[in-house]
């Protein structure tokens, strides 16, 4: 990430900064469940509206089905609309996440990635985002802070772009991101407004000319109109990346759909999710400066998939840890896992890859788990061989 | 690379001198990171925060398990010796709330040569508060134990997060800061 910056250095925690970056992006309609496992996201928002900061509609409903049920409302009426939820919360969503894609929606929603249930845990896991992962949905992680409100920005930008016209989720890891303070540049508003003009919709919701949405579809028609979604949705990817630059132009900040560390000449590679990448980048430099080939590989963008952006930076190494904040019961990998190997199925070289699942509920990522992570990496290296397809790092014996 | 734990209890400011301490040190053009730790929200519980202050950027996430500075808010937590000095590095430093350090933890701390520094802020607060707001006054303790960030810096920090709520709050603050700075004391063992 480039430091040459533009704009203004404020300390905020995670959902503040995205709030900031919602209330910048003068948003019309916050449709949003305000209670657990809502994160401050909303309530900053609903102060902002409060004040006369923000000049919008708050919905605050009774459920989070309801939530995204209002933004697919408003955002098919032609408003540019928010919404935030965790955990169950996305999971009571699950239904409309379908509905909000197909009907090409442009929402944005911020994720503060927590674990499901049971047990109540509220911590970080991946497992909302995974949910998520096959409904049509643009998703970004952030790293930190700093990620949050810049791919908050990006979003509505990518969203609304008339080539695109799919809801975006930022996800931003629950506590780690959410309620932890960082120092970041946010932009002023009029850099904001040049960036991202007002809505102009696509067949809007209109009185006078009626018209139906998602109406009955059957096998006559119904393969053709995905088969359509899913070209329109795996061709987003240039234009996230042509949004991508502008926004380094305008904010010095530059964001690629996977971010590499060390992988000119990496024979180990760790790929990973969230703000987890910083983590394994700060163990991998310790391992570096002792001549070990370790590469870090954090998508930034997991839907679409960067699927030939993964080919090109994995294909030529060895061995590939990838890391699951998150299980997925009965498969031989988590999601990311699955993802990666199928991502380099056909590719000319293939490295060998295992799975690490990490930090289910907020379990602490150290220093010392990663380097078993390595550890394992570069054993397998040597012998060539995976003795185990998935392993667990940080769990009590 | 500077890190420091936080600890108190529910409801007495933990979490605000911590993001204090960051948001002073950001002023001042540095890289922070501060994280509450989360359990069961409960005044009175038991509460740690952390704070870690760096010129590059922090990349890592994970938690702070090697504190550099341990700051104790509370004044009945002293005698939780291992969960107080957990994981201070050698040499590290302590910075109590207390009319003196209690006999066991100066024992403890001494084995690992940690300096403690260590000031009355209850009686700082009361007197100047009148209601017991000990969290402000130990950001003074810290900052005379080790320079981390200027007292300015802190009092600009202090500006911006109470000014909504009056001139007088922040000019006690400030007041109940620079007294603590004045009377922190190193402990000689």
């Amino acid at each position: 990430m480039s430091t040459i910056v533009k704009g203004r250095r404020i300390g905020l925690n995670g959902d503040r900064a995205v709030a900031y970056a919602v209330k910048q992006a003068d948003v019309d309609v916050i449709s949003a469940y305000p209670i657990t496992p809502q994160t401050i996201i909303v309530e900053a928002l609903a102060e902002y509206v409060n004040n006369g900061e923000l000049n919008a509609a708050f919905i605050p409903v009774e459920s989070e089905h309801t939530a995204l049920s209002a933004a697919v409302g408003a955002s098919l009426a032609g408003a540019r609309v928010f919404t935030a939820t965790a955990s169950q919360g996305l999971a009571l969503m699950y239904e409309i996440l379908w509905i909000a894609a197909g009907l090409r929606t442009t929402i944005v929603m911020a994720l503060g990635n927590r674990a499901f249930s049971p047990n109540i845990n509220i911590h970080c896991s991946h497992d909302d985002a995974y949910a998520a992962r096959d409904t049509g949905w643009i998703q970004f992680f952030a790293e930190n802070v700093q990620e949050a409100y810049d791919l908050t920005l990006q979003a509505f930008r990518i969203s609304e772009d008339k080539r695109v016209l799919f809801p975006s989720i930022v996800n931003l890891d629950g506590f780690i991101l959410t309620h932890s303070l960082e120092g970041l540049y946010v932009l002023d508003d009029k850099d904001v407004k040049d960036f991202l003009p007002p809505k102009d919709p696509v067949n809007p919701i209109d009185p006078e000319s009626p018209k139906t949405y998602g109406p009955l579809d059957l096998y006559d028609w119904y393969i053709e109109h995905k088969r359509q979604q899913a070209e329109h949705f795996n061709n987003t990817l240039p234009i996230i990346e042509e949004v991508f630059n502008e926004y380094y132009e305008l904010a010095g900040r530059k964001y690629t759909p996977v971010k590499t560390y060390g992988m000119e000449d990496a024979e180990v590679a760790i790929v990973v999710l969230g703000s987890s990448a910083g983590s394994v980048r700060y163990v991998a430099k310790r391992l570096r400066r002792r001549g070990r080939k370790v590469g870090v590989v954090s998508l930034t963008l997991f839907r679409p998939l960067p699927v030939e952006e993964i080919i090109e930076v994995l294909s030529s190494v060895k061995v590939v840890a990838v890391m699951d904040r998150s299980y997925s019961f009965g498969s031989p990998g988590a999601p990311l896992f699955l993802d990666i190997n199928a991502a380099l199925s056909n590719a000319k070289e293939r490295p060998l890859l295992f799975n690490v699942i990490y930090g289910l509920g907020g379990r602490d990522l150290t220093p010392d788990h990663i380097l078993a992570i390595y550890d394992r990496a570069e054993d397998i290296a040597r012998s060539g061989e995976v003795k185990e397809r998935q392993i667990w790092v940080g769990v009590r014996g | 690379m500077i890190e420091v734990r936080w600890h108190g209890r529910g409801g007495q400011g933990v979490v605000t001198s911590s993001e204090l301490l960051a948001q002073a040190a950001l002023k001042e053009g540095k890289y922070v990171y501060h994280a509450p730790e989360f359990g069961p929200e409960r005044r009175g519980a038991p509460v740690r925060a952390f704070t870690r202050i760096d010129d590059e950027e922090i990349e890592q996430h994970f938690g702070i398990y090697e504190p550099d500075i341990v700051v104790v808010i509370d004044p009945t937590l002293q005698s939780e010796t291992s969960y107080i000095l957990q994981g201070l590095k050698k040499g590290g430093v302590l910075v109590l709330n207390a009319k003196k350090p209690h006999k066991l933890l100066v024992e403890e701390a001494k084995e690992i040569n940690a300096e403690i520094w260590y000031v009355d802020a209850y009686s700082i607060a009361m007197e100047i508060f009148g209601r017991p707001f000990y969290n402000t006054p130990m950001l003074g303790a810290l900052v005379k134990a080790r320079e981390l960030v200027k007292l300015e810096s802190i009092f600009e920090a202090v500006k911006d997060r109470f000014a909504a709520r009056g001139e007088e709050i922040v000019e006690n603050n400030i007041k109940a800061i620079k007294q603590a700075y004045s009377e922190v004391k190193k402990y000689e063992y």
